[in-house]
């Protein structure tokens, strides 16, 4: 299991998820990757799509203008 | 049938598409969605900029219409390969810059790719003959099927009975009795029929699913092809006919001029890829000048400009900072341009 980052700062939606779905495709289950966004919209669409595919969202937390998501990969990866 | 026939669907966060899907989820098909990104659709974008409307909640409509069905839903990013759609239409385009003919023939296309890689059977779109004058009638349904290479593997559910039996109904995946023979510009088909699945919620697009349908985006996208001299673009520009307010005051160069907070916080990220300017003396907003080199003549009528929008327009001066892009910064203190030396037509 290992971490991994994915800045996605200064793009907007749906960027971000897309972003976070190619950047999925390579990781294994259980894996977990923190997203970094400056669209809000992201704190919407992001854990929308791991509801779809079965990841999970383990936190989002807010730092000044940025956002933090770390996303968990399910089990049934992609 | 032991292992379900699999499906994918074109979702574009309307109503149509997502009964397109649920129809054949109806019939137990294995069904996932796809959903394109040109760089012009109507998602987020202008909503997440403008920072009146981060309070609105807001959603990817392709993804919750997802969600909403249970289907997985796969974006694919196809904004550089989309150029060529929007550049040389084969069709030409609608009553805007929208060339509605191509890019469907291109997003079928695009799906069917993806069709043959995950080893689905078949495409499905939420099209009904009639619906949209140039790219749903009868006569442009098979030049969709037979221009993207889908043929008969593109089933269209909400009107398929109005056209000969596709592969999937021939086959007998698909029960054809089963799918529907919507037709025109009615709506009421599709709303009885999401009041028999149990959908009350959707988002009903105005105009169609991107900004290409728009008159003062196409307008905009016109201009900056105008005054580069070449219809040239890229993601940073689609990005910026979304926000501001355009003015070109000379053919050569434009002014983007942040409406509010959330736009001149957007803009901040585009500071060092343009000339920019900002009221030192005052608030005013950010204003980014696009455009080959500005002259000392220029920059004073930008400057103006700036002036003009600032808080300090009825002041007798404003001081006016002008960075260029190696960052090197300047103060011109100048006279608020009057409303009456602004004609409307630099207003893009
Ligand atoms: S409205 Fe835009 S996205 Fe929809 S078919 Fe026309 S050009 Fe394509």
């Amino acid at each position: 299991m290992s971490h991994h980052q994915l800045d996605a700062r200064r793009i907007l939606c749906p960027m971000p998820v897309i972003r976070t779905q190619n950047k999925v495709q390579g990781l294994a289950a259980g894996d977990t990757l923190e997203v970094i966004c400056t669209d809000p919209g992201a704190l919407h669409d992001i854990p929308a799509w791991c509801r779809i595919h079965g990841h999970h969202v383990l936190e989002s937390r807010q730092q000044g203008h940025e956002w933090i998501i770390t996303v968990q990969v399910g089990a049934s990866a992609n | 049938m032991s292992t379900p026939r699999k499906a994918v669907a074109l979702i574009s966060g309307g109503l149509d598409s997502m009964l397109a899907a649920k129809t054949l989820l109806a019939q137990g098909i294995h069904v996932e969605g796809i959903n394109f990104f040109t760089g012009f659709c109507v998602e987020g974008h202008t909503h997440a900029i403008r920072k009146k409307d981060q309070e609105k909640p807001k959603r990817n409509n392709a993804l919750w219409v997802a969600e909403q069905i249970g289907i997985k839903l796969h974006i694919v990013d196809v904004v550089d390969e989309y150029k060529d759609v929007l550049l040389n239409p084969k069709h030409g385009y609608g009553s805007n810059m929208n060339p509605c003919l191509d890019c469907k023939g291109f997003m079928v296309k695009k799906a069917y790719e993806w069709m043959l890689a995950h080893s689905f059977d078949f495409i499905i779109t939420g099209e009904v003959i009639g619906q949209r004058p140039m790219s749903q009638r009868k006569d442009t349904m098979p030049v969709v099927a037979r221009e993207s290479g889908a043929l008969d593997r593109l089933l269209r559910p909400l009107c398929a009975k109005l056209l000969p039996p596709t592969l999937p109904e021939r086959e007998g995946w698909v029960d054809r009795e089963r799918l529907h023979d919507f037709s025109g510009r009615t709506r009421k088909p599709q709303m009885a029929l999401a009041a028999q699945f149990g959908i009350t919620e959707y988002s009903q697009p105005a105009g169609g699913c991107c900004f290409l349908t728009d008159v003062s985006y196409s307008k905009k996208l016109v201009d900056l092809w105008t005054g580069r001299g070449t219809r040239e673009y890229d993601f940073d520009d689609l990005m910026l006919l979304k926000v501001g307010r355009h003015l070109r005051p000379r053919p050569h160069f434009k002014l983007i001029v942040g409406r509010e907070e959330g736009e001149n916080r957007f803009m901040e990220g585009y500071r060092h890829q343009f000339m920019h300017f900002q009221t030192v003396s005052c608030p005013g907003p950010l204003v980014l000048a696009d455009g080959g080199a500005l002259s000392d003549d220029d920059v004073l009528l930008a400057a103006g400009l700036v002036a003009r929008f600032s808080q300090g327009r009825d002041a007798a001066q404003v001081d006016v900072q002008v960075t260029d892009t190696l960052g090197v910064s300047r103060t011109l203190t100048v006279t608020p341009r009057p409303a009456e030396q602004i004609p409307a037509e630099w207003y893009v």
